[in-house]
C-alpha cells in the first residue's frame, strides 16, 4: 500500500496538468455539493423558523369549529379564552387571535380578506402588532407586503374594510394602514388583514372571543382542553417537514448529477490511462508488480484525485462557504412570488456531518470509479501489454 | 571454474491461437544456459526470440514442455510466483526502454527496489552505484524525455542491475540506438556480466550485439538452428 500510495503520487504530480484539470473538477464537486446542500439546509431552517416565529409559535389551540380550509368555518370558530389557560394568558405564554371573512374595497375593487384581530401587546408572533396600538382618525391595520402590492395599498392609506358582525349584519368602515411588513410566510400574508383584536371583538359584537390561540415557542405542558382542538408545533409544521422532504428528493437528484459529472472526469481518466498507459502497465508487471498492485495502484491514483481535490476545496471552498454562511445569497428575483416559505437572502447551513458525509461520498465514489477500469488490467497480456497492443 | 545451470528449456513448444488454426511459436527447443553466460537468441523476426524471453522471464507460459528458471518451472508458476520470480531474480532491457515518463532517472532506476523493501538509505545507495555503472550520477533529476535514446537505455540498464540480479533479459536493447550509443551501452553490459556474473540474455539480429556475445543460440520458425560458444569477448 505504501509503494502503491509513493507510486500513485508520483504518477499523478508527474501527469501534471491532467492531474489538475481532474481535481479542479472534483474540487468544484465538493464546494457546489456542500454549498448547495448547505443551502437547502439553511432554506429548510429558514422556513420552518419563520413560520414557528411568524405563524404558528410553540403551537396552537384551534376553536373545535375553526377549519383553516373552509372560510365559511369562521364566522361560527370563537370563545372566550378557557379558564385552564388563564394562567398561561398572564404569564404572557399565549396571545389569541380572532378570525373573521370581510373584504376591503382599494381603489374601488373589492378584495376578500381574512380579518385578524391581534393584540397589540403581544409578543408572541413576529408580526409587528405594536403599529395597531397607535390613535389614529381610523381603525389601524397592518398588511404584508404581498398583499400592499396585490391591493396597490401603502403605509398611510385609508382603506374601507367590511365584515358581518355576529348577527350577520354587514358593516364597514375605513382603516389606516400603519405598517406593511415583509414576511417569508405566505400564510401571514396573502389576503390577511390584521387590526387590533378589542377593536374586532368589539364591532363583532364578540367581547373576548377568539378563534385560536398560540402559544410561546418551547413552552410545554398543553393538554387537550374541551371545546378547543390542540396542535402541536410539530403538526402544524407537518406541511413545511413534508414540502423539505419533496426538496430533499430534488436535491437527491441534483448531487448524484454533480457526482456523475466528476466520476465521469475521472472514470474518463482511468479508461484512457489503461489504453495509454498499457506499456507502462507491462513494466511494473515485467519488473514484479502483480496484477492485483497494479489494480490496486490505479485504484489509489483515482482515488488519490479526491484526496488531493478535497485539500484543494479546502484551500478555496472553506474561506468560500465561510463567507456565504455569512453573507448568505440573495435570490435574484423577488421571492414574494414563489408561493412558499423563501426568504430573499438564504443563508447556507453547514453541519459536520454534511462536510465529512460528501467529502466520504465522493472519495469512495471516485475510489469505485477507479478501480471499475483498472479491473480491466488483470485480464491483459504482460507481453501483449508491453507491446502496447490494444486489446 | 565450474559453471551453473541456472535456466534449462526441455522440450518446450508455444503456440498461439491464429482464428481457427493454431501458429507454432517455438518448435521442441532444448537449450540450457549457465551462470554469467552473455547469450543472444539470433534470428530474424518471427523465429521466437521474444517468445523464448517472454517465457524465460516468466511473462509467457510454454504450451508444452519444460522451462526451468533458477530452479522454478515456469508453465507451474501461479501469476503471484511469477511475479516474485521478476521482482526478486530478474532484470528486463526492452527496445524501447519502457522507462516511466513521469517518473526522474532516480526514481525509475529506485523501482525494483521498491518492490523488494528495500530501507530508504540503502535504496539511494544501491541507485546512485547503479547509476554510477552507467555514468549518469549528474542525470538523476532529470526524466526520460530529457534525455537521449542512448541514455534512456543506459537509464533501463541501470534499473535492470541495481538489484543485482541473477539474470537479466534484453530484448533488442540496441535497436532504436546509433553504433557509438550501442556499442556504448554493450561495453556496460559486458563489464557488468564480469563483475556481477548475471547472466545476459539477448534477443537480436543485430550485428553489433552478436559481435559481443560468447554464446550464440541461432533460431528459426521457433527452432534452434545453431547454438555456437565463442571463446574471446571484446
Amino acid at each position: 500500500m505504501k509503494i502503491a500510495l509513493k507510486l500513485a503520487w508520483r504518477n499523478l504530480t508527474g501527469a501534471g496538468l491532467r492531474t489538475w484539470l481532474n481535481v479542479l473538477v472534483l474540487s468544484f464537486s465538493f464546494v457546489v455539493i456542500i454549498w448547495l446542500k448547505g443551502i437547502m439546509t439553511g432554506w429548510d431552517h429558514q422556513a420552518k423558523t419563520d413560520m414557528t416565529q411568524w405563524e404558528i409559535g410553540g403551537g396552537q389551540y384551534w376553536h373545535e369549529s375553526y377549519d383553516p380550509y373552509d372560510p365559511f368555518t369562521l364566522a361560527g370558530s370563537h370563545a372566550k379564552l378557557p379558564s385552564q389557560l388563564q394562567n398561561a394568558k398572564k404569564a404572557g405564554d399565549l396571545t389569541g387571535l380572532l378570525l373573521t371573512q370581510g373584504a376591503i374595497f382599494p381603489e374601488g375593487r373589492m378584495m376578500s380578506v381574512v380579518i385578524k384581530g391581534l393584540d397589540p401587546g403581544q409578543s408572541i408572533l413576529k408580526l409587528p402588532s405594536r403599529k395597531l396600538d397607535t390613535t389614529a382618525s381610523a381603525i389601524p391595520a397592518i398588511i404584508g407586503n404581498m398583499m400592499a402590492k396585490h391591493s396597490k395599498l401603502k403605509a398611510g392609506d385609508y382603506v374601507t374594510l367590511r365584515w358581518r358582525n355576529a348577527n350577520g349584519t354587514f358593516d364597514a368602515t375605513d382603516v389606516l394602514i400603519t405598517d406593511i411588513f415583509s414576511s417569508n410566510v405566505p400564510a401571514v400574508d396573502a389576503g390577511q388583514i390584521y387590526i387590533p383584536l378589542a377593536t374586532l371583538q368589539e364591532v363583532m359584537l364578540l367581547p373576548d372571543e377568539i378563534s385560536l390561540i398560540v402559544l410561546r415557542d418551547k413552552t410545554d405542558g398543553w393538554n387537550e382542553i374541551p371545546g378547543w382542538n390542540y396542535k402541536s408545533k410539530t403538526e402544524l409544521t407537518k406541511q413545511v417537514d413534508e414540502m423539505i422532504k419533496t426538496k430533499s428528493a430534488g436535491q437527491t437528484v441534483l448531487y448524484f448529477i454533480l457526482l456523475l459529472l466528476a466520476m465521469l472526469a475521472i472514470f474518463d481518466t482511468q479508461v484512457l490511462s489503461i489504453f495509454r498507459r498499457q506499456k507502462e502497465i507491462g513494466t511494473y508487471v515485467a519488473l514484479g508488480y502483480t496484477k492485483q498492485q497494479v489494480v490496486g495502484l490505479f485504484t489509489v491514483e483515482g482515488s488519490m484525485h479526491a484526496v488531493l481535490a478535497a485539500l484543494l476545496s479546502a484551500a478555496y471552498g472553506l474561506p468560500f462557504l465561510s463567507w456565504q454562511a455569512k453573507a448568505g445569497w440573495t435570490m435574484p428575483v423577488d421571492t414574494s412570488e414563489f408561493g412558499m416559505a423563501i426568504a430573499q437572502t438564504l443563508y447556507p447551513v453547514y453541519s459536520a456531518g454534511l462536510v465529512i458525509g460528501t467529502v466520504l461520498t465522493v472519495t469512495i465514489t471516485t475510489a469505485i470509479v477507479s478501480y471499475l477500469p483498472a479491473r480491466k488490467i488483470a485480464r491483459m497480456n504482460p507481453t501483449d501489454a508491453l507491446r502496447g497492443k490494444l486489446q | 571454474m565450474e559453471t551453473q545451470t541456472i535456466i534449462s528449456v526441455k522440450e518446450m513448444y508455444k503456440r498461439f491461437p491464429m482464428g481457427k488454426t493454431e501458429f507454432t511459436a517455438l518448435e521442441n527447443l532444448n537449450l540450457d544456459f549457465a551462470q554469467g553466460e552473455f547469450t543472444g537468441l539470433i534470428g530474424p523476426s518471427g523465429s521466437g526470440k521474444t517468445t523464448l524471453l517472454n517465457i524465460l522471464g516468466s511473462l509467457d507460459v510454454p504450451t508444452l514442455g519444460e522451462a526451468t528458471v533458477l530452479g522454478k518451472s515456469i508453465g507451474k508458476l501461479n501469476t503471484h510466483e511469477a511475479a516474485m520470480l521478476r521482482r526478486e531474480s530478474l532484470g528486463f532491457i526492452f527496445q524501447s526502454y519502457n522507462l516511466l515518463a513521469v517518473h526522474t532517472v532516480f526514481e525509475n532506476v529506485e523501482f525494483p527496489l521498491l518492490l523488494l523493501k528495500i530501507p530508504s538509505q540503502e535504496r539511494r545507495k544501491m541507485v546512485q552505484e547503479a547509476l554510477e555503472w552507467v555514468g549518469l550520477s549528474d542525470k538523476i533529476r532529470s526524466k526520460p524525455p530529457q534525455l537521449s535514446g542512448g541514455q534512456c537505455q543506459r537509464v533501463a540498464i541501470a534499473r535492470a542491475m541495481v538489484k543485482k540480479p541473477k539474470l537479466v533479459l534484453a530484448d533488442e536493447p540496441t535497436a532504436n540506438l546509433d553504433a557509438a550509443n550501442s556499442h556504448h551501452i554493450l561495453k556496460t553490459m559486458l563489464t557488468l556480466n564480469q563483475e556481477l556474473k548475471t547472466t545476459f540474455i539477448f534477443a537480436t539480429h543485430d550485428e553489433k550485439v552478436i559481435s559481443y556475445l560468447n554464446r550464440k543460440i541461432y533460431l528459426l520458425d521457433g527452432r534452434v538452428d545453431k547454438d555456437e560458444v565463442v571463446t574471446h569477448n571484446k
